[in-house]
């Protein structure tokens, strides 16, 4: 197991580096200069010593490897640095600096991760925890009107887009009904009791379209590994045995069908940073989606390389937590 | 499942199979003889939702490809006087806020839509499939496109999509003009994205058929290898092949949708139905209509598609279609 979590990991690395050559290189074709937000005053030669101190001549391979650099080793090392307070080194690092704040890319990003983190880490959670019981009530009782009424309206919910759901959402609860704010309110401090309803309140729209959608696909999912595990041996023999239904139903058949639902989830997980960017477009929400959409419209190239290759480090990062799982939790499954 | 299925199933692509049941039903000998197209049907007519889902997307396309030559309106006519109606029965949708008749702009809106989920798909499915035969096919390529499918399923698509978009959307603009240039980008890079599952699934099809004896027998008496993939291994792959076409359209419908709800999909005088939902979204207290029209309209078009794409998997499953 342990040969196997290394040289899955060994594999993980060169990904990694594909990743990052390819978005260096798709957005190192972009038409802007990184002096073009300076001052027109200053004369064509100064602009191009700057351009010439800024490394924007050097060859492709070496700007490549030096992004590199600072985003993989580099920033990490920052990013300790400030959370922990212990200097490492001289402290003398090159950072990744955005384009349009002037300041490390990411310390921007920290700053927005919360809301992303907060909102669609609680959809996440919630579209388990109803997708997980709808899935195996649908399967144990197999084509009863619960069945027929959950698997259509998981489809509705795994096929209707959630820029739909949301407009939608918004039009009835906050503009037809009033219950909820439109948008989502990010200097809003909890610090009593109104202020953390209104809290509630702002979350909760975003959460309920987010989560049911992420509930639609899993829902749809747990109930046919429920149904592949339930018409076999052992659950026969598990009840010949006398045990209660609910043991058989729980201990027997739900350890052995989340098995590829757990695997499922934790491949969802990057999908949550994906899906952010249309849930806070929507409900305006300034989180990563918020601003990887505004970097690019800015033409912020540093910003949109860092959040891009994150993203891609996440899902290579849990593709792998995936695969450990799998194996863990499935004694049937041998890596060599 | 579906693989032990395969197996079980005569190749229909063997040679004197085939001549066989041609000759069988050109004489009329067998009258209770089935061919294995009526018995999909047969199966996919059981389930309901994939034959209602089939009618209301024939409905749709129809609509959107017949339904502009039929309206009294035209899509881009601006008529000031009208603008910001609800619906009404002149406009069943209501117009917007150039007055222009949104059933009108719908339809033509769809007519894009589909085309560029329907190429989209064909374009992924062709990728998948290719990679896929290959993979499985010849041993020495399965490491290398394996790998290469991987690295796909890890790039953050959506963000990717969007960045290709800002950066080449001029350029090709410029070359094919406004329209071709985006339609072309827009069904390249969702194909481009989207071809990996497809690939799986077909490797791993093309692995347990390439064991199987029929295709030991086409090698033995002297098959080229390409005849072997393209008469023997490729029929057969047919039924996740077909599945995977109708999930990836509903994939390349939201996809397009998304693109243009950020807005860098379709400029907004060429709409699609994405297009008319961002245009609707900074109306939606004043024309609801605007933003429920299109919103209904991809979801029901998604809805129905995943629908056929369900009915599809089971009435191609022998061991459902036995029953």
């Amino acid at each position: 197991m342990l040969w196997f979590i290394g040289r899955r990991t060994a594999i993980a690395i060169p990904t990694l580096v594909a990743i990052s050559f390819i978005i260096f290189a798709i957005l190192d074709l972009a038409p802007g200069d990184p002096t073009s937000s300076l001052p027109l005053t200053i004369p064509g030669e100064v602009r191009e010593q700057i351009r010439e101190a800024m490394g924007v001549n050097d060859p492709f391979l070496v700007r490549w490897i030096l992004w590199v650099k600072q985003v993989m080793i580099h920033e990490p090392i920052s990013l300790i640095e400030q959370m922990t307070g212990i200097q490492i080194g001289s402290g003398e690092r090159t950072r990744v600096i955005s384009w349009q704040s002037r300041g490390p890319v990411v310390d921007t990003i920290a700053e927005r991760l919360p809301q992303t983190t907060w909102v669609m880490g609680l959809a996440f959670i919630f579209g388990i925890l109803i997708a997980v019981p709808v899935g195996v009530i649908s399967a144990y009782k197999q084509y009863s009107v619960f069945d027929q009424i959950g698997t259509f309206i998981s489809m509705v919910g795994y096929s209707v887009p959630t820029f739909f759901t949301g407009l939608l959402a918004i039009v009835i609860f906050s503009v037809k009904l009033g219950w909820f704010p439109s948008y989502y309110d990010t200097t809003l401090v909890v610090s009593d009791w109104s202020s953390f309803v209104a809290q509630i309140k702002q979350i909760v729209l975003p959460v309920a379209v987010l989560s049911m959608f992420n509930a639609a696909a899993l829902s749809r999912f747990t109930r046919s590994s429920m149904l592949d595990n339930l018409s076999e041996d052992y659950v026969r023999t598990a009840r010949s045995k006398g045990l209660k239904e609910k043991r058989v139903l729980v201990r027997h058949v739900l350890r052995n069908s989340l098995i590829p639902v757990v695997t499922l989830i934790a491949l969802q997980v990057p999908g949550i940073f994906a899906g952010a960017l249309i849930t806070e477009q929507i409900f305006r929400i300034n989180g990563i989606g918020h601003l990887l959409i505004s970097s690019i419209h800015g033409g912020d190239v540093p910003m949109v390389q860092t959040l891009s290759f994150l993203i891609a480090a996440l899902t290579v990062a849990f593709n792998l937590v995936a695969d450990v799982v799998y194996g863990m939790l499935d004694p049937r499954i041998r890596y060599d | 499942m579906t693989e032990s299925g395969i197996a079980s199933q005569p190749p229909a692509s063997q040679p004197y199979a085939s001549r066989e049941k041609v000759a069988a039903t050109a004489s009329g000998a067998g009258p209770k003889h089935r061919s294995l197209r009526g018995d999909v049907w047969r199966q996919f007519r059981q389930h309901k939702g994939a034959l209602t889902g089939l009618c209301v997307f024939v409905f749709v396309t129809v609509a959107s490809f017949v339904g502009p030559w039929l309206m009294p309106y035209d899509a881009v006519e601006i008529d000031i006087k009208m603008r910001n109606l609800g619906p009404t029965w002149s406009h069943p949708l209501g117009t917007d806020n150039l007055g222009r008749d949104m059933v009108a702009r719908s339809m033509v809106g769809g007519r894009i839509s589909l085309l560029v989920a329907i190429t989209a798909m064909a374009l992924s499915v062709f990728l998948g499939t290719t990679i896929g035969v290959l993979a499985g096919f010849f041993k020495r390529l399965d490491g290398v496109l394996m790998r290469l499918t991987d690295l796909f399923l890890a790039l953050p698509v959506l963000p990717l999509l969007l960045v290709i978009i800002m950066l080449f959307r001029d350029s090709l603009r410029a070359a094919f003009g406004p329209e071709q240039g985006i339609f072309m980008l827009i069904v390249f890079i969702i194909g481009v994205t989207s071809w990996m599952q497809t690939a799986r699934v077909v490797r791993g099809e093309v692995l347990t058929i390439k064991q199987q004896e029929f295709v030991a027998a086409a090698h033995s008496i002297g098959t080229r290898r390409r005849n072997v993939i393209f008469r023997h291994i490729l029929p057969n792959c047919l039924s996740p092949v077909m599945v995977a076409a109708a999930l990836g359209m509903a994939v390349a419908i939201i996809t397009e949708s998304a693109l243009s709800f950020l807005g860098l999909g379709f400029p907004s005088d060429f709409p699609t139905w994405g297009r008319l939902l961002y245009d609707g979204k900074d109306f939606i207290n004043l024309t609801p209509m605007r933003v429920v029209g299109p919103g209904v309209l991809i979801s029901l078009t998604v809805i129905s598609v995943n629908f056929i794409g369900d009915g599809l998997r089971d009435a191609l499953d022998p061991k459902l279609r036995s029953r």
